[in-house]
């Protein structure tokens, strides 16, 4: 579903991804991690090109991504992306943070965007909610709402980019729940984390970057028992 | 002391028709420059070189300039060079709405400019066109930090708007010194616009905070 082809990526002098190269299939849960400024959140959003690739290509459904010529738009519509600190529309209550792109950018009628959002409210535990302005929610709510906002639009695949960080940790649960009822539904999800628990329990995979490669990819179990860089052992002991 | 506010009784009417005539431009001229502004607004945060480049310089000249000159500009230098016969009113309009234009693309991008970054990308993510992105979601945020600013902003319009009595424009201060001229006493005209100028902007920032009221969802 998603190929991503010797992908590199400089900011200025700084070369933070370095020639990466894997493929994430449908349905398949991926996880990234690797120290802070490993280059983690910027391969994630090299996915839906809020950051744009300086080589390489990523392939979003066999469509160039980076080619100038796709409408981008028409990609993102296919990609959920929750946040690190959540970005819910402060200006709107709840159920218009929901129905907001589908109706504008898909098309969908009030009535049938409005259905969908209190589904996806209730699946995330949040019906009593939807006329609330989300200042007046936890932090756990919030990227709750995030999640379900970017399910609204019925994406192929969600990213997640850090979703617990800015939580305080009693409400790192409520949302980790949210995501693994999400990952049981079959749904492809790439989500950088540093809940190794979460990683190892729920995916399918995991990338280990450091310093902007791609150091080691594999299943969880081998990787969390017997990892094959140093590197990975390193970071591993400290982590765990 | 040598006050008598009866004598400017008679004219009254013909002093109070000056607010319809003040605020007839004013209005126009807010709008103007608001619109204008945030098109100024727009072209200054664009990525294109060129739009940027027009609307530092456009901001540049018109705030580098006096406001008098400017509308001395329209009214006397235009028809010289055109010899289209440019009304007051015109000339009112095209120099308090340039001239607030200027100042509003300033406050407006600022405005822009402070809205989170994370809720642009939050658009980009769910495939929001750029139009839809600044109309629904940047630019009510980027509204209400600034609206304070703003109001600021058409209150120094309606004030100086009595700049327009240099051009002969019958508004509320041109008719105050007529007044001054046929009694042969000024301080009571001027004192009573004055006092008009006073109500119009109380009423003004009176409208403001009912609209930032408004405005204020829960934080």
């Amino acid at each position: 579903m998603i190929k991503i082809e010797n992908l590199s990526k400089t900011f200025g002098k700084n070369e933070v991804l370095k020639n990466i190269s894997t493929t994430i299939n449908s349905g398949e849960v991926v996880s990234i991690i690797g120290p802070s400024g490993s280059g983690k959140s910027t391969l994630l959003r090299c996915i839906n090109l809020l950051e744009t690739p300086t080589t390489g290509k990523v392939l979003v459904n066999d469509q160039d991504i980076t080619d100038s010529k796709t409408n981008i738009n028409k990609v993102r519509e296919q990609i959920g992306m929750v946040f690190q600190h959540f970005h819910l529309f402060p200006h709107m209550t709840v159920l218009d943070n929901l129905t907001y792109a589908p109706i504008k950018v898909k098309g969908e009628s009030r009535q049938v965007a409005e259905k969908k959002a209190r589904e996806l409210l209730s699946r995330v535990g949040l019906t009593e909610k939807e006329g609330a302005y989300p200042n007046n929610l936890s932090g756990g709510q919030k990227q709750r709402v995030a999640i379900a906002r970017a399910l609204a639009m019925e994406p192929q695949l969600m990213l997640f980019d850090e979703p617990t960080s800015a939580l305080d940790p009693e409400m790192v649960k409520e949302v980790l729940n949210v995501m693994k009822d999400l990952a049981g539904s079959g749904m492809t999800m790439v989500i950088v984390t540093h809940e190794m628990g979460f990683a190892k329990e729920v995916a399918d995979r995991v990338l280990f970057l450091d310093d902007g490669v791609l150091l080691e990819e594999g299943k969880p179990e081998e990787f969390f028992h017997s990892p094959r860089t140093n590197r990975a052992k390193d970071f591993l002991e400290k982590v765990l | 002391m040598n006050l008598d506010f009866s004598q400017i009784v008679p004219y009254i009417p013909f002093i109070l028709e000056g607010i319809w005539a003040t605020l007839k431009f004013v209005i126009v001229s807010i709008i103007f420059g608001f619109v204008l502004g945030t098109c100024l607004a727009l072209c200054k945060i664009s990525r294109v070189k060129v739009l940027k480049w027009f609307a530092d310089f456009y901001t540049s000249i018109f705030r580098g300039t006096p406001l008098i000159l400017q509308l001395m500009i329209i009214y006397f230098a235009v028809p010289q060079l055109t010899g289209y016969d440019i009304s007051t009113f015109l000339s009112a309009i095209l120099a308090f709405g340039l001239n607030s234009s200027a100042y509003v693309s300033e406050i407006i991008r600022a405005g822009i400019q402070a809205v989170d970054k994370g809720q642009t990308e939050a658009a980009q993510a769910l495939g929001i066109p750029y139009r839809l992105m600044m109309k629904d979601l940047i630019m009510p945020q980027a509204l209400k930090n600034i609206l304070p600013a703003l109001m600021n902003e058409f209150i120094s319009l309606t004030k100086e708007s009595a700049i327009v009595s240099t051009i002969g424009y019958l508004d509320l201060m041109r008719r105050a010194t007529v007044v001054g001229s046929k009694i042969y006493r000024n301080f009571e005209p001027l004192i009573f616009v004055g006092l008009i100028y006073w109500a119009m902007v109380l009423v003004l920032t009176l409208l403001g905070k009912l609209v930032e009221r408004r405005m204020k969802y829960s934080d």
